[in-house]
């Protein structure tokens, strides 16, 4: 497979994704308009909108947060390259940071040094997981820093169970208020340890919205999440109305017997995606 | 509503909370490190005048066209990290309207009805629509020092906004409202789960 081309759709991906809003997120945003009451609320997903129509049509990034660029690689055991694929994601992120342009976001905790190509230690970080066959997904998700802070984490006791869980994010999301750029995206986490779940979190971001969970009962408690939360008022960017979360996401992992973690991770409106799929006969096609 | 910098303190303390403002003229943008930054300098030392500007709370991506700089994308970012500085620095350059998102704290607030000004929201994550609005890359401050995202970047706008009026200066807080209202709603929501 030509693999300067995988390299060239990466960098394409990059810019989809930072520039064009991916329809299931829009199309959630013009429901959560058309039924919002309150004005102020109604003003900025008008806003929002306008924004996102003008950031596509223009191919301009449609935040100026364009994130810390972060992957979930999809391999098939026998995909003949995956040697080279860490390689080819940090060429495409610089290319991509020059090209769309990216605003430069790797800082060095230490030395306070910003290398400029949104690359450094460990980032871009790469998510691996494996599957049958010799097919390649990789899943970008930029991901901005004002929503990542409302990221949080809780060993709740098992003793509280799905109803403690419940409390739990209803707490967390009236504690954000408007920081994290809502009406936002839960993806929360469940079971495993503190790492799983908060890594079980950022993966239920990658999900459309709208999609349920397969198994009936968390498709269920995903509802019961969102009706609650938006119940709040806290809505559009904190400034009241009806929308607040525009879907949860739950997966989850079997837990310990002595604990109940649960990750809740935050994705801002600006819910940027893409995916580039290499096939079998080794055609690369970029998707979101 | 209109308005055109610079802005009399009389003029201000005539916006009230919940009012929607678009704004013409010079804008400075400051986030953590230029607010640490801009403090930190005598008054010789400081190259604008917040006074006669709007301080926009925003790290941009900007790129250079020849010799010009052109902004590509320029939304807010979250007001809460520069509590910690805006009493003082609003005491000291008398700046009479910041943009941002998320609201900010008390100590702002006495900041604002003390001194006269407004703290506006704009749309979180809209930058493009921000870029928009922006006609004119006026100067760039301490860019080498302080890189992209935290330098003092001087824009003319023109009509930027819309810009929600969510603190002002007889003690009004939008986002407040909303969360005392919330905080109610909560109690209702915990018991019936």
């Amino acid at each position: 497979m030509n693999l300067e081309k995988l390299e060239n759709e990466l960098v394409e991906a990059l810019r989809l994704a930072a520039t064009s809003l991916p329809k299931d997120v829009q199309e959630f945003l013009e429901k959560a308009y058309e039924k919002e009451t309150n004005p102020v609320g109604k003003a900025q997903l008008k806003a929002i909108l306008d924004n996102v129509f003008y950031a596509r049509e223009k191919k301009l990034p449609m935040c100026q947060d364009t994130g810390i660029q972060t992957f979930f690689v999809v391999a098939g055991y026998d995909f003949p390259h995956l040697k080279q694929i860490p390689k080819i994601i940090e060429k495409a992120v610089i290319r991509a940071t020059k090209e769309v342009p990216l605003r430069p976001n790797t800082v060095h905790p230490f030395l306070e040094k910003n290398p400029g190509d949104n690359t450094g230690r460990f980032i871009p970080y790469i998510n691996w997981s494996f599957v049958e066959g010799s097919e390649l997904k990789i899943y970008c998700l930029p991901k901005g820093g004002g929503s990542e802070n409302m990221s949080t984490l809780a060993m709740l006791p098992p003793g509280k169970g799905l109803k403690g869980i419940k409390e739990f994010v209803v707490e967390h999301v009236y504690k954000m208020g408007g920081k994290p750029c809502p009406p936002t995206i839960l993806g929360i986490g469940i079971g495993g340890g503190a790492d799983i779940a908060m890594s079980l979190g950022k993966k239920a971001i990658l999900r459309k919205l709208g999609e349920r969970h397969p198994e009936d009962f968390v498709a269920k408690f995903e509802l019961e999440i969102l009706e609650a939360v938006n119940k709040l008022g806290i809505g559009p960017m904190g400034l009241g109305g009806d929308t607040t979360v525009l879907d949860v996401h739950v997966e989850y992992a079997h837990r310990h017997p002595a604990s109940l973690p649960v990750g809740i991770v935050v994705q801002c409106w600006a819910d940027r995606r893409a995916v580039v799929k290499v096939g079998e006969d080794g055609n690369v096609e970029v998707m979101q | 509503m209109n308005i055109t910098l610079p802005i009399s303190e009389e003029e201000v303390r005539k916006l009230k909370a919940g009012d929607v403002i678009y704004i013409t003229g010079k804008i400075f943008l400051a986030r953590d490190a230029a607010h640490k930054k801009l403090l930190s300098l005598s008054d010789e030392e400081v190259p604008i005048n917040p006074k006669e500007m709007a301080m926009y709370h925003c790290g941009p991506v900007v790129k250079k066209e020849g010799n010009e700089w052109k902004v590509v994308s320029a939304g807010p970012t979250t007001s809460a990290r520069m509590e910690i500085f805006e009493y003082e620095f609003i005491k000291r350059f008398r700046v009479p309207i910041i943009i941002g998102k998320g609201g900010m704290g008390e100590r702002t607030q006495k900041a604002l009805m003390e001194f006269g000004a407004v703290y506006t929201a704009y749309t979180g994550g809209a930058g493009a629509l921000a870029a928009k609005a922006i006609k004119r890359v006026v100067d760039v401050y301490f860019l080498d020092e302080l890189g992209m995202p935290e330098a003092v970047w001087v824009f003319e706008v023109e009509n930027f906004g819309p810009l929600t009026v969510a603190m002002d200066s007889h003690g009004n807080n939008l986002y407040k409202d909303v969360q005392d209202k919330a905080a109610k709603r909560k109690e209702e929501i915990l018991t019936s789960l």
